[in-house]
């Protein structure tokens, strides 16, 4: 068994679980400010796609990666315009996200390389250790920074508050459609992030749907980490826990179900929404606006 | 005066989709033009490969049987105030069902066969459903999220089935399909030399149910009355809860359906991949203003477009990802413009209302469905 638990089992893990933590601190901070935002599916797809553009046109990893940022914030405000801008409903305006960008991806696909399933390969971003993406650490660094932001700063604490009571926090003076605009379009940002991790990090190509529900995964992690950073990111280590320890199980043929493993993740979800692990608590606010029109 | 406000009303609903439509299509022209393709060529390659010949027809009616159910089962649990995009999952459950216990091969007549394998997708569909239902009813669990999870767990049970129950399930683990379905159990094809089924006349017979139900009905009426206010109903002493789980469950049964449709009408089995109607029935839902037969003509809309899109593949060489731009298009454009009628609602209340205006029907948010 010890051979089971091994440094590439947690080496595993932490690459499983960083493009979910990119997604899911973009999720919380789009959340805390009171817009739902299922839109980080399609959200990280655009990012892993316009990674791999960016690389292709620009030849530097890096120049993808602020590309894929960039698209990332662009789909964003899509969602912030919809979504606050003109109050559409947010389920509504993400689900339409999500279309678009598993549509608009292998389109361009298509049109720009003649292949529908995939990009040609490209560069990638730098290892800082054997199988340890430079983005890695970043996500994990991500989560502190998050915290802090929110526990401490001025404009984070001004967020929760738009996330809790949007009118309450409007009549005190807070600009609160201008602040959901900034968290929205930065939850694009960081799923788009996440997204250029799976296709310019841990992978060198864009093949289509790659990002395969992750950003539905990272929004339940939000969830199941009920809207805090720490449990957060406590959700995605082990939701990619289950992931890579089903994977080590397939390997080395041990007697755990893979299947089970693998329904992990929304099987505990389900199970926390349901209270039976503890009080489930979203932002009071969530889909409310500070005035209604 | 009552009859001409409902029949303006009316005209304003089926505008405003037909609206959404045409500048879908219109964006969607300018994105082929911008990836330097002739848009009319594009579409009408579209239309050609939708109706040009006897199978092309087929074609789309196949094409648009899934999304009639997919359509109603969300029109069914947005009524009742609730967004159900777990259709998907529901779908699978449903497929699952029905493939199993027609690959059983039983010695049964068709019409015994079919209407039982058609129930138990029902039902299984209907379970996946409401288990949403309940979860919110018990603890406010968010009905959205729910069913994402659903759905991934609906696609981790029927790999499960398909891939390592083959000692007690008549699955082909190989081919990740159950085995085919029995000749009894198959539904008949309705226009020969094409693969049209009789999914759509179940269908189409379904939709006829769900607008008696919803509109005839009182239990239809009391799931409406819930969706549009939970307190209003809880003070006409309906139960919320009770209403809700219901409502998922037939919105989850009507999935289902659609789901067996689709293994025992054009597959023939149940595979092991999504069936990929669940987010699309969202589009035809709004499109068709969640009204059942708004659903059918929408869902046809939606046929047209997929059955379509191969030929405008081939010929035009536009990809038929397309087609997933336009649903999403036909999304946004639709929220934008139901956004300006509440804009301007809002707008003539400030100036006094002259005109009891009608364009605040046109609700997208769950707990202001419109009624047509």
């Amino acid at each position: 068994m010890s051979d089971f638990f091994d440094v590439n089992l947690l080496k595993a893990v932490l690459r499983m679980a960083t493009p979910l933590v990119f997604a899911a601190m973009g999720g919380l901070l789009s959340e805390r400010s009171g817009v739902m935002n299922i839109g980080l599916e399609g959200m990280m797809l655009t990012g892993a796609f316009v990674a791999v553009l960016g690389t292709y046109y620009l030849h530097n990893p890096w120049a993808g990666l602020v590309c894929a940022m960039l698209a990332g914030a662009g789909v964003g405000l899509i969602h912030a315009f919809w979504s606050i801008g003109l109050r559409s409903d947010q389920i509504v305006t993400g689900t339409a996200i999500n279309l678009l960008a598993a549509g608009i991806t292998i389109f361009l696909c298509q049109r720009l390389w003649n292949q529908s399933g995939r990009s040609p390969k490209v560069d990638t971003l730098p290892n800082v250790t054997a199988g340890i993406n430079v983005l890695v650490p970043v996500a994990f660094l991500l989560v502190p920074v998050v915290w802090y932001f929110l526990r401490t700063t001025k404009p984070g604490l001004r967020l929760m508050a738009s996330g809790e009571n949007p009118q309450a926090a409007e009549s005190v003076g807070i600009a609160v459609d201008k602040l959901r605009y900034v968290a929205v379009m930065m939850s694009g940002v960081l799923a788009a992030a996440g997204g250029a991790y799976l296709s310019i990090g841990s992978l060198s190509l864009f093949t289509r749907d790659m990002t395969a529900g992750r950003g539905f995964i990272a929004l339940a992690a939000v969830i199941f980490g009920n809207w805090m950073p720490i449990g957060t990111l406590g959700a995605c280590l082990l939701f990619a826990g289950s992931q890579a320890l089903q994977v080590q199980a397939q390997i080395k043929g041990l007697g755990i179900s893979t299947d089970l493993l693998l329904a992990l993740p929304y099987l505990l979800t389900l199970i926390a929404l349901a209270g039976f692990v503890r009080n489930s608590r979203p932002p009071a606010g969530l889909g409310q606006h500070p005035t209604s029109h | 005066m009552f009859e001409s406000a409902r029949s303006r009303g009316l005209l304003v609903t089926v505008l405003t989709s037909l609206a959404a439509v045409a500048i879908a299509l219109l964006v969607g022209a300018i994105f082929i033009l911008l990836s330097q393709q002739n848009p009319i060529t594009a579409y009408r390659a579209l239309l050609d490969g939708a109706f040009g010949d006897r199978r092309a027809v087929g074609e789309t009616l196949a094409a648009s049987t899934p999304y009639i159910f997919g359509g109603l089962a969300f029109a069914v649990a947005y009524r009742a105030g609730l967004f159900n995009i777990g259709i998907e999952g529901q779908m699978l459950m449903g497929g699952l069902a029905a493939g199993l216990f027609a690959a059983w091969n039983f010695d049964l007549p068709k019409v015994v066969y079919i209407p039982t394998a058609l129930l138990l997708a029902a039902i299984a569909g209907g379970i996946w459903g409401a288990i949403a239902g309940a979860l919110k009813a018990v603890s406010g669990a968010h009905e959205v999220i729910t069913t994402i999870m659903l759905n991934y767990l609906a696609y981790q049970v029927l790999s499960y089935c398909l891939l390592r129950a083959d000692g007690w399930l008549p699955v082909n683990p190989q081919l990740q399909a159950t085995d085919p379905a029995a000749q009894n159990a198959r539904l008949p094809n309705i226009l020969s030399g094409t693969r049209a089924h009789a999914g759509l006349l179940v269908g189409l017979l379904v939709a006829v149910l769900v607008w008696y139900f919803l509109f005839r009905t009182s239990f239809g009426y009391q799931l409406r009355t819930v969706g549009l206010s939970k307190g209003a109903a809880a003070y006409a002493g309906m139960s919320w809860g009770a209403t809700i789980t219901v409502a998922m469950f037939i919105s989850g049964a009507l999935g289902g359906l659609g789901g067996s449709s689709e293994t025992l009408g054009l597959l023939g089995q149940q595979y092991n991949a999504p069936q990929g109607y669940g987010f699309a029935s969202i589009a035809v839902g709004l499109v068709g203003r969640n009204n059942p037969f708004g659903v059918v003509l929408a869902a046809l809309l939606f046929g047209t477009l997929r059955s379509g899109s191969t030929a405008m593949q081939n010929q035009a060489g536009t990809s038929k990802e397309l087609v997933l731009v336009l649903q999403g298009l036909v999304i946004l454009a639709f929220a934008a413009l139901a956004s300006s009628g509440r804009a301007q609602s809002w707008w003539a209340r400030r100036r006094g209302a002259r005109f009891k205006d009608t364009t605040d029907t046109i609700g997208v948010e769950p707990g202001v469905a419109p009624e047509l």
